[in-house]
């Protein structure tokens, strides 16, 4: 038994980390229809979910039991191979995306093993590329799911999902040829490596202001295949009922809602890798104390939450809400006393917090903005997004090239 | 066995069958979606020979591109079952003796060089980004040029004849 772990220790920590990414990728998703509800409720003047739990906080859950024991017909007439394997096309491939992204630069050291933050290893050469070939496959999902169910308005909204994804890809790839130039990689670890050259710059040092061109290409048609607001045709419920997935019940339904709210993380972790410096701070390498930020709003955070506690309504969330409250501010103070973890969280505090900004414009997105007609979103992609993406990447060409004339010349 | 080797034949053999299937499927998107099978299994054999680089093209352009423009076609002309007809004699016989030429010709190729089959080739040098990039933009860029020039002409022709069909 001992020496078939010794044998097998990567294949074992590497399952061990898939088991806890995916049980941390679910979890986060469950709470970012919270987050979503909470947030839209708050634009449009509503309480939001605030029943299930001190401030609707164990909505999710009861969401989740009621996919799990919802009855799960399957419609005369569809296709059934296709009509099963569309919902685990699109759930697969979303999760595997994920596992491409790296979360932190140093590694932990436990039990004599160097465990890096994310599923790829780091020197992943084609990384980003890895990542645009999944994007390719995920079409397939909304597309099969649209045809497989064998009714009118599934078949129009996966007819007008791969429509749009097809017409958007372009810009998407495009638009961060921009950024592989400058890196001179496609390897995530080393984009975000080439943002930190000058380490006295901080936030002035991103690719977000060489490339902010490629940036509003990239985030635009990034939005657009994942499908969500302003960019929402496939499943425009005004027209189309619920669009590709109108057929499916229960837990197939939730696997394509898991699936585009997995995408919407995994755009997240690339606009702010690709364009926002990944894991590097914002501030100055010699501003020391900057990272003490973490725990400067952890600590504040969870005493607000436990003052808000004791005032709550129900006597459940008089006993939940301080509790997780200390946790909160005690992880804060752990982060204070220990300079070790201090120093090791830097790097995945600042990706997720450029994760969690770009989780809540998408959001944002869809509180404020109205749904595009299907010949604006065609004429958007193809006449502007691909046109200004293509002058991103000749501008960029000619300025890395006049920069190597100009060095090679002094 | 070694893994590599194990991980060849699974890829092989997924190759093989979803070609097979693409044939005996009734269904065009069933056909489509067998031949996704066979480019992903194709794009699986490169990244085993180290071409990482040509592995993820494989998969975006011709596993996503080109068959999610299949399923679109196919999906938008609403194509159902086909018909299957027996196999008419005149393409039979050709196409048996055809089968057998080809089968007696890949036969005698492995025979006659079984150690540059059994040798897996060191591909990592020249599959790499920059030894792709260093082939098509200096030593074949001309004749890269001219595949695109051709891509191009095909383009236009097909918005010539779409247009034509409209007025």
């Amino acid at each position: 038994m001992n020496s078939f772990l010794n044998a097998n220790t990567e294949l074992l920590i590497t399952v061990v980390k898939i088991a806890l990414l995916l049980f941390i990728v679910l979890t986060v998703n469950a709470y970012l229809t919270w987050f979503e509800r909470k947030v839209v409720a708050h634009i449009q003047s509503r309480w939001g979910p605030h029943r299930v739990g001190p401030h609707g906080l164990l909505q999710p859950l009861a969401d989740g039991v009621k996919f799990l024991f919802k009855e799960d017909p399957t419609p005369a007439g569809v296709d059934k191979f296709a009509y099963y394997l569309a919902p685990l096309l699109a759930l697969a491939l979303a999760l595997t995306s994920i596992a491409l992204i790296p979360f932190g630069p140093d590694p932990i050291r436990l039990f004599g093993h160097d465990i890096y933050l994310g599923i790829a290893p780091l020197d992943l050469n084609i990384g980003i590329l890895a990542l645009f070939a999944i994007t390719a496959m995920s079409v397939y999902g909304v597309a099969l799911a649209g045809w497989s169910s064998n009714s009118k308005y599934p078949l129009l909204g996966g007819l007008r999902s791969s429509a749009q994804m097809i017409s958007y890809e372009l810009a998407l790839t495009m638009s961060v040829v921009g950024v592989l130039l400058m890196a001179g990689s496609f390897n995530l670890k080393k984009i975000i490596e080439a943002q930190a050259h000058h380490p006295e710059w901080g936030i002035l040092g991103w690719n977000i202001w060489p490339q902010i061109l490629g940036f509003f290409c990239f985030f635009v048609a990034a939005v657009a295949e994942t499908n969500r607001v302003p960019f929402d045709l496939p499943e425009a419920e005004s027209e189309l009922v619920a669009g590709f997935h109108t057929e499916y019940a229960s837990f197939k339904f939730a696997m394509f809602f898991i699936a585009e709210y997995t995408s919407m993380i995994t755009v997240s972790c690339l606009c702010s890798i690709m364009f926002f410096g990944g894991w590097l701070s914002p501030f100055p390498a010699s501003w020391r104390f900057a990272h003490y930020l973490p725990s400067a709003i952890l600590i504040p955070f969870g005493l607000w939450v436990i003052w808000d506690g004791f005032r709550y309504e129900t006597i459940f969330g008089r006993i939940i809400l301080p509790g997780a409250g200390t946790a909160i501010a005690g992880l804060g103070a752990v982060f204070v006393l220990f300079p070790n973890v201090n120093e090791f969280i830097q790097g995945p505090f600042w990706l997720l917090s450029k994760i969690f900004v770009f989780l809540f414009i998408y959001v944002w997105m869809r509180g404020t903005l109205p749904r595009f007609r299907y010949d604006q979103l065609m004429s958007f992609g193809w006449k502007l997004l691909l046109p200004l993406s293509i002058v991103n990447v000749i501008i960029t060409s000619f300025v890395i090239l006049a920069k190597m004339q100009w060095w090679s010349a002094k | 066995m070694t893994a590599p080797l194990v991980v060849f034949f699974v890829l092989a053999a997924l190759a093989v069958i979803g070609a097979v299937s693409l044939i005996l499927q009734k269904h065009p998107i069933h056909s489509a979606l067998s031949l996704i099978v066979v480019m992903i299994a194709l794009a699986g054999l490169y990244l085993l020979l180290g071409a990482e680089f040509v592995a993820a093209v494989q998969i975006i352009v011709y596993g996503g591109a080109i068959m999610v423009l299949f399923v679109f076609v196919i999906m938008l002309l609403n194509a159902g079952v086909e018909e299957h007809t027996s196999i008419s004699k005149m393409a039979g016989a050709p196409g048996l003796l055809l089968v057998v030429a080809l089968a007696g010709f890949v036969a005698a190729t492995i025979a006659k060089s079984t150690e540059s089959v059994q040798a897996m080739p060191q591909t990592g040098e020249i599959a790499s980004t920059l030894g792709i990039s260093n082939m098509i933009f200096k030593d074949f860029v001309y004749p890269f040029e001219l595949t695109s020039f051709l891509i191009l002409v095909a383009v236009l022709g097909a918005t010539v004849l779409a247009q034509r069909e409209k007025s």
